[in-house]
């Protein structure tokens, strides 16, 4: 089975953002970068299903030269070799979707499996605009997901429920947290990681129509109350819901 | 030069979602800076009469795509209708609700029509026919403003941040019928079932109160508690990731980075010590309080109201409260 996951390399959740100068992104100077958490469950369900089923998991990650941490991470989980689209420029989602399919693309996969969204952009679009650029199903989000043969079975959220959803494959699905538990490198793995293969390919050019105009920090909410100890409070609490917050 | 604006309207197992009013006022709103009129499309599979609504919100004109095929969601069928509505109508812009399924289609529609989007928006403003969106990113920790210089511009709308509203102008949307041919796309994922747990349940996303329980929580049996609560007030249980990764409650529950965004009217966090990743789940909340015995938890930096306490003998007490000024 040929397995195809593509990554992408974030900063860590405990970052403590700092804009740059012209507050058009971030200064990432100081920041610690990781594998976007989400792509860890998109890595675990591709080695799950390489040892189910005799297949071959490649990892693609578009992004800068220090983007090659997050694919070794990626190929210390067990992922046998990778290809790393260069460019030191931030995309958005189309100019994203668009350098991924043409590497993609050629490789014919059964299944291309992605996380949910990137922990920085937070756009969520991979899963449906890869899969339309690829022409292929696509599902997104998902927290369950069996694959037999050439269909298979995905559960998704939706608000007060979830969606069971059958499809085809090949497919492009991106895994939302509860799919599954991601593993830790071992060590072995870790040192077998710099002997695999990683490829560099050329990012299709970047149409870059959407422009970012600014980054700002969000509005501080203003200084809230203790409203006092234990349950002697609750009765003041109440009448400032009601009469101050008007929240009830 | 006039442009037109399109929304979605969300129809799911027989019923328009509340979500789609969002979608309309906004598409109200953007229809006057841009001066032209306000189509709403619906894709779905015996589709009600539902122009009566819309019209309140200012919509001129609904686009039908009624079709067996649509009976169940699948992206690509909806994606491909929505293309082709799209090509027919020529908007200058589409918005859609960023729900579970917004946030599935949308892209899916974009791609099909060679543009990007805006996603999860929280505020915008237009000037010279160009929409400047704000939407948070790096779980909220940042906010981002944006342009599309593509055509359409498409934006997704956060639930619940623009409230629904009628329109000044009441009007009457004529309804129009898509003729799909079922030809034109091939579905190859869609909606088997939907499973509900336990009958219709108010989601998070959709909920005005949200009590939430966090490690403070100590099992899952102390969860009844608070869904009492919610019960007495009119909420919905949340859970901080510590309770949901401890299997004291289910992921859908589950308020944060790596679970859901909500926007509620209010937001009690008990036992719940506000880390980062949790606030980016809950910061849109209109009013939060915090029950906590640690009078150091970071989450009594962002809650409006705190009482430092026992949440075990501060809930129950709180819940007779608010019961007694609900019932006056």
């Amino acid at each position: 089975m040929n397995i195809v996951v593509c990554v992408k390399q974030v900063p860590d959740t405990e970052t403590r953002v700092k804009l740059n100068s012209d507050q058009t992104w971030l200064d990432e100077s100081g920041i610690t970068f990781i594998l976007n958490p989400y792509d860890e469950f998109a890595v675990e369900e591709a080695l799950k299903l390489k040892e189910a089923n005799d297949g071959e998991v490649t990892v693609i990650c578009l992004g800068p030269e220090r983007a090659q941490s997050a694919i070794r991470s990626a190929l210390a989980m067990g992922a046998d070799k990778a290809v790393h689209i260069a460019d030191e420029n931030l995309r958005m989602s189309i100019d994203t979707a668009k350098a991924l399919a043409e590497v993609v693309k050629p490789l014919n996969p059964d299944v291309v499996l992605l996380g949910k969204q990137s922990i920085d952009t937070d756009n969520a679009h991979m899963a449906s605009m890869l899969g339309e650029l690829l022409d292929l199903p696509s599902v997104s989000s998902v927290t369950k997901l069996e694959i037999s043969g050439n269909s298979g079975t995905a559960g998704r959220e939706i608000e007060g429920g979830q969606e069971v959803i059958g499809f085809s494959l090949p497919a492009v699905i991106s895994c939302h947290k509860g799919l599954n538990e991601p593993r830790y490198a071992s060590l072995k793995g870790i040192m077998m990681s710099k002997k695999k293969s990683v490829e560099s390919a050329e990012a299709v050019e970047a149409e870059n129509k959407v422009k970012i105009k600014k980054l700002e920090y969000p509005p501080s909410r203003p200084p809230g109350k203790i409203v006092g100890e234990g349950p002697e409070a609750a009765a003041e609490l109440a009448k400032l819901l009601r009469e101050e917050a008007k929240a009830i | 030069m006039s442009q037109n604006v399109l929304f979605f309207i969300e129809f799911r197992e027989g019923e328009i979602r509340n979500v789609s009013y969002e979608a309309a006022t906004v598409g109200n709103k953007l229809k006057s800076e841009f001066s032209g009129t306000l189509t709403g499309v619906v894709i779905g599979s015996e589709i009600p009469e539902l122009s009566a609504g819309f019209g309140k919100y200012g919509v001129d004109k609904i686009v039908k795509v009624d079709n067996a095929v649509f009976g169940n969601y699948s992206t690509e069928g909806y994606a491909e209708a929505f293309k082709q509505v799209v090509s027919n109508e020529n908007p200058g812009v589409v918005v859609f609700s960023a729900t579970a399924m917004g946030r599935d289609l949308a892209p899916r529609a974009a791609a099909k029509l060679n543009v990007d989007l805006l996603a999860d928006c929280t505020e915008f403003s237009v000037e010279d026919g160009v929409i400047t969106a704000k939407r948070p990113i790096l779980a909220g920790k940042t906010i981002m403003t944006v342009q599309s210089e593509y055509t359409p511009q498409i934006i997704t709308i956060r639930p619940k941040i623009f409230k629904s509203g009628f329109a000044e102008e009441e009007k009457s949307p004529e309804v129009e019928s898509f003729d799909f041919s079922t030809d034109s796309v091939s579905i190859r994922a869609r909606v088997k079932e939907i499973l509900r747990a336990g009958g219709k349940k108010l989601d998070l996303t959709e909920a005005d109160i949200i009590v939430s329980g966090g490690r403070g929580m100590k099992n899952p049996e102390n969860f009844t508690l608070l869904e009492e609560f919610a019960e007495a007030i009119g909420g919905v249980v949340g859970a901080s990731r510590a309770a949901v990764d401890a299997d004291w409650r289910p992921h859908s529950d589950q308020v944060g980075q790596t679970g859901k965004v909500v926007s509620p009217g209010l937001y009690i966090a008990c036992g719940i010590s506000g880390a980062i990743q949790h606030l980016a789940g809950m910061s849109s909340s209109k009013c939060v309080v915090a029950i906590n015995k640690d009078s150091e938890a970071p989450i009594f930096k962002i809650a409006d109201y705190g009482i430092v306490g026992d949440l075990f003998a501060v809930v129950p007490v709180l819940k007779e409260e608010l019961l007694k000024i609900l019932q006056k």
